[in-house]
């Protein structure tokens, strides 16, 4: 096991293979990112890594028993939605994809 | 019980994410990456977030967790469809096998209108009505 949560084994399984799983799908987001190849695809994809970053905050806070996480996870959603629509307008502007 | 239910919803949102992930590495152009992320993350996030205010059975947590699944539904499609407005307006390149484009040929790019000869020009603006605007 990765994380030692003291809690049941259900919950312990559940929350490592959950950790692994929101791991692979942020590096394919990651990836798509990285590879564009328009910069609305990327945009999109920085969405998906911020919402699956809020996923990982919120298994987080359950692992080390701290809801203090979930405050953070706030602050992530409201900034990512912000830069997305910064970009959209910026997109707009730029005329070009 | 309360753990079969957190267990049954972490590892829907889990999934969910996983097939956003997936989604938007396979997927072939912008839009239909655009609308598999925004779907299956924002469903996923709710799942995981109920999941965690089951967890902690706090009346506080219970409170962020829905304020961010409420924000999640609020704010994702809005940034979705801004995100797509901009990348059809800017020109990125449709899937070859895209049957309909109902906007071809109708939009104005420089003027950010629709010309939809139906709709628009033969309107005729009803004198009676408080919302007949003079301008048409």
């Amino acid at each position: 096991m990765i994380f030692d949560t003291g809690l049941s084994s259900a919950m312990e399984i559940t929350v490592n293979v959950m950790m692994i799983v929101l791991t692979v799908a942020l590096l394919m987001a990651f990836f798509r990112l990285v590879k564009g190849p328009t910069l609305p695809d990327r945009v999109v994809a920085l969405d998906l890594v911020a919402a699956i970053a809020v996923a990982i905050f919120a298994v987080y806070a359950v692992v080390v028993d701290q809801p203090v996480f979930i405050d953070a996870a706030i602050v992530l959603a409201l900034i990512i939605f912000l830069g997305t629509v910064a970009f959209a307008r910026y997109t707009e502007r730029r005329g070009r994809p | 019980m309360s753990e079969v239910i957190i267990v049954i919803l972490m590892a829907t949102g889990a999934a969910l994410m996983l097939l956003a992930g997936i989604g938007i590495l396979r997927m072939p152009d912008l839009f239909t990456r655009m609308h598999v992320a925004t779907k299956s993350a924002t469903l996923g996030v709710g799942c995981v977030l109920t999941a965690v205010a089951i967890f902690f059975g706090d009346v506080g947590v219970f409170t962020r967790a829905l304020l961010v699944i409420l924000f999640f539904f609020l704010t994702a499609p809005v940034g979705a469809h801004l995100i797509g407005r901009a990348g059809y307006i800017v020109g990125v390149p449709l899937w070859e096998g895209t049957k309909w484009d109902e906007l071809k040929g109708k939009y104005d790019h420089s003027n950010h209108t629709l010309n939809s000869p139906k709709t628009l020009k033969t309107r005729v603006p009803d004198p009676d009505s408080p919302h007949a605007r003079d301008d048409t």
